[in-house]
């Protein structure tokens, strides 16, 4: 269960219906591991995009600290459930959500939440890095701007904090005040998540973050990922499945719409309870 | 390519009219002399003989332009001595300066060349007009101010409201008496100020009369002498014997006049200053009044409007809206702008000057006419911006939206930046359209003469004026002039003049959009 690199032990799990041997059959209810302590509780999550329904009743928690995948072929909703997770799906016209999300016990989907607050709390990286055209400085110092603050004294720690945390002081250090632009593919997701570092979330969502990147940054990302789950919980969806044994802790298969299977990633990559997962992670389909 | 053309036609013929041309003396077969400037030549249709025409001038004394057959030329020759006089009335007089009559003038050389001793009586004259009648001058034009502007108006509110008390039926209240009392104190004020302006205006006429006893004598080709007041001359120079020195200072001259000065001689001579100044403020209204309005509405359509259908249709009338003749926005301003929003001012404010026939902002002005123009470029703003914030790509506002900025931050803090070079390359094209507009000008507010909107009184621009345009310039003096060979120079320089701001403005606009482009230059991702 044990990553290499990871600096906290998974809290302990008690498996809730366990898989009996021979019961890989391809349908029925999912096989969803139960967490103790979860900072994310979902449950009977659906939503539709107008008509077309895209996460049918998913159930499942994240844990706290820890590294969660999700995985699955494209358009089985994983990007919808991530982004369900700090309420972007709100800028999507025509989206419908039912069920309820719960972090730190307060639903997320109730339309009286503060969202902003809610995505203070829950920072997000795309798929495709998009810095801002201002300096490197006013990238990373964005978020807290934004949150109204002016002290220069304490930007400029939370901005070098944030972007030795990211990895790319070291890059960046005698250059802050130029053009973020002028960075490259995989500095600029580097300084995407410092960007979203900077505002001290509790989650970070990873939407296919190294898709864009070149294998050495990948490397780097990843390896960044290792470092940063030391602090907060990250959600990361991938289509890389070598990825997402790499860097995570849980993994959660998803196939369309359903929630098939989540499970501790080490057991879920070597021993699936669901047919359909094996049949995936062994390549047979998606 | 026919822009090319254009543009070298007007380059080639408004560069060339303040180069001092030489001034060629003519006699002819039947004895008779002339002495004017070749400015054309072709072959006559009746005889197929060739053909000159000279600008012969002295238009008091027959007609400026002649056309003179080459058959009938005796002999030319290019008299150094030869005078071109620009004359404050009357264009050009060229002759020979005889002498100088020089009653009033102290101090200057009686000897010498009569050209040295013209200049310095020039400028004698000038500084006797300056310490003698300007002081009388201004007193006068104080006094007609004073008229015009604060008696006038205290009187036309004080008729007014009699009017209306007596209307009412009111015969004998404190109010009606009070009235009263101030028309007659108004009356005397205006009598007492009339008297001074009319006292003021005739000693201003003596003195003048005075300095204008000294004059040059110049005698023409025919051998006419002629009286012209040292005040009437504007300049007077001998194009024959000038250096090329001189001629470049004459010509720097010549353009300084045009750039500073007004207008003389219904608009044939003498500078451009109201009508560049009008062009300019017009722009300038233009944009401050547009580009709100375009970049707010293009903002909203873009970012807050939901896509139904009636924001469709707004869409649809703003596309349509750039396609409207010019002249109709015209006729709309002078409907909505000026009998509307003027009137409904006017009758809020200066209930008084209407009853008496004279409007504030119920009439044409340059105010209303930028408003106007205003209109007519507003579409283009309103698509460019629109455009430009489209082509953002959604994951830059995701990641702001992402960090927790709530609609209002993302729009101001980066998509608004952004977008701006989008959205200044419509005000490029918008300011580039309203400057060479003139037909909606015509009907709200530019005329044919008219001062700078902007004065020493209180408060001192004054956007309720008419006002003077280039364009409009253009249209006045090509077709509306009495003497359309005369101006035919004039509408070259103006036609230049014209096309240099636009393309002024323009560049200007065009440097400050590349500018930011490389600031917020988005790389392909």
């Amino acid at each position: 269960m044990d990553n290499p690199g990871s600096q906290t032990t998974a809290p302990p799990v008690r498996v809730e219906a366990p898989p009996a041997p021979g019961a890989k059959h391809g349908s029925g209810s999912p096989a969803v591991v139960s967490i103790e302590d979860p900072i994310v509780e979902t449950r009977h999550l659906d939503l539709w995009y107008g008509p077309t329904r895209a996460l049918v009743d998913v159930t499942m928690d994240f844990p706290r600290n820890q590294v969660t995948a999700l995985i699955g072929p494209s358009g089985c909703g994983k990007s919808t459930y991530l982004r369900c997770l700090n309420r972007m799906n709100d800028l999507i016209d025509d989206v419908r959500t039912a069920g309820t999300i719960l972090l730190d016990g307060e639903n997320i989907l109730d339309p009286t939440v503060d969202v902003i607050e809610l995505r203070r709390k829950v920072g997000m990286v795309f798929q495709k890095p998009t810095p801002f055209p201002k300096s490197i400085y006013e990238n990373v110092a964005y978020g807290l701007r934004i949150g109204g603050m002016r002290n220069r004294r304490a930007l400029d720690e939370v901005v070098e904090q944030s972007l030795r945390r990211a990895a790319l002081w070291e890059e960046v250090k005698d250059r802050l005040q130029e053009s973020a632009l002028g960075l490259s593919g995989g500095q600029h997701q580097r300084l995407c998540i410092a960007r979203a570092i900077a505002v001290s979330p509790e989650i970070i969502l990873m939407d296919e973050p190294c898709s864009a990147l070149d294998p050495r940054s990948t490397t780097r990302i990843e390896d960044l990922i290792g470092e940063l789950r030391r602090d907060y919980t990250i959600i990361i969806v991938t289509h890389n499945m070598q990825q997402a044994a790499r860097v995570s802790d849980y993994t959660a298969f998803l196939y369309e719409g359903v929630l098939v299977e989540f499970g501790p990633t080490k057991e879920l990559f070597t021993k699936p309870a669901k047919k359909e997962t094996e049949d995936y992670i062994t390549g047979r389909f998606g | 390519m026919l822009t090319a053309l254009l543009l070298v036609v007007v380059l080639y013929n408004g560069l060339g009219v303040f180069w001092p041309k030489a001034l060629v003396a003519v006699e002819l077969a039947d004895g008779s002399h002339l002495l004017g400037v070749h400015v054309d030549d072709d072959v006559d249709p009746a005889t197929g003989q060739r053909r000159i025409k000279l600008k012969t001038a002295n238009r008091e004394d027959g007609p400026a332009f002649r056309w003179v057959d080459a058959g009938q030329i005796r002999r030319t020759s290019y008299p150094p001595e030869a005078f071109v006089v620009e004359r404050m009335t009357n264009l050009d007089y060229h002759g020979y300066l005889r002498e100088l009559v020089t009653p009033g003038l102290e101090g200057l050389p009686e000897q010498g060349d009569l050209a040295r001793r013209l200049d310095a009586a020039l400028r004698a004259a000038d500084a006797r007009y300056a310490r003698e009648v300007q002081p009388l001058k201004d007193r006068e034009d104080a006094v007609a101010r004073e008229l015009n502007e604060q008696v006038k108006y205290q009187k036309l509110r004080a008729e007014y409201r009699r009017r209306q008390l007596l209307r009412a039926g009111e015969t004998a209240s404190h109010e009606l008496a009070e009235l009263e009392a101030r028309l007659a104190a108004l009356e005397a004020r205006e009598a007492e100020l009339k008297d001074r302006s009319f006292d003021l205006s005739r000693r201003r006429a003596e003195t003048e009369t005075e300095v204008r006893r000294n004059a040059a004598v110049f005698v023409d080709a025919a051998g006419r002498e002629k009286h012209v007041a040292l005040l009437d001359i504007v300049r007077a120079y001998t194009p024959n014997r000038m250096s090329a020195f001189g001629k470049v200072r004459h010509y720097l001259a010549k353009v300084w006049e045009l750039l500073s000065d007004d207008p003389r001689e219904a608009n044939q001579d003498g500078g451009l200053f109201p009508a560049i100044f009008g062009t300019v403020l017009l722009v300038f209204l233009m944009a401050v009044t547009c580009f709100p309005l375009g970049v707010l509405a293009g903002i909203y359509l873009g970012e807050y409007a939901r896509d139904g259908l009636l924001v469709r249709i707004v869409r649809i009338a703003v596309n349509n809206l750039a396609g409207i003749p010019s002249i109709v926005y015209g006729i709309f301003g002078l409907g909505f702008f000026i009998y509307l929003v003027g009137g409904s001012l006017d009758g809020w404010l200066y209930p008084a000057q209407v009853d008496a026939g004279e409007p504030v902002f119920g009439r044409g002005s340059i105010l209303w006419a930028s408003l106007t123009l205003g209109l007519l470029t507003v579409p283009v703003v309103i698509v460019s911006t629109e455009e430009a914030l489209r082509a953002i790509p959604r994951g830059i506002s995701e990641g702001s939206y992402a960090l927790g900025a709530t609609k209002l931050q993302t729009l101001c803090r980066v998509l608004i930046p952004m977008a701006s070079p989008g959205m200044m390359t419509g005000f490029i094209l918008a300011m580039a359209r309203a400057a060479g507009e003139v037909a909606p000008l015509m009907v709200t507010g530019a005329v044919k003469s008219a001062p700078v909107p902007f004065d020493g009184t209180f408060p001192y621009v004054h956007l309720d004026r008419q006002f003077m345009h280039l364009g409009f310039h253009i249209l006045d003096i090509s077709c509306k002039s009495p003497n359309v060979e005369a101006t035919k120079p004039m509408v070259y320089v103006t036609t230049l003049l014209l096309l240099a701001i636009v393309l002024g403005l323009s560049s200007t606009a065009i440097y400050l959009r590349n500018r930011m482009r490389r600031r917020y230059q988005v790389r392909a991702m």
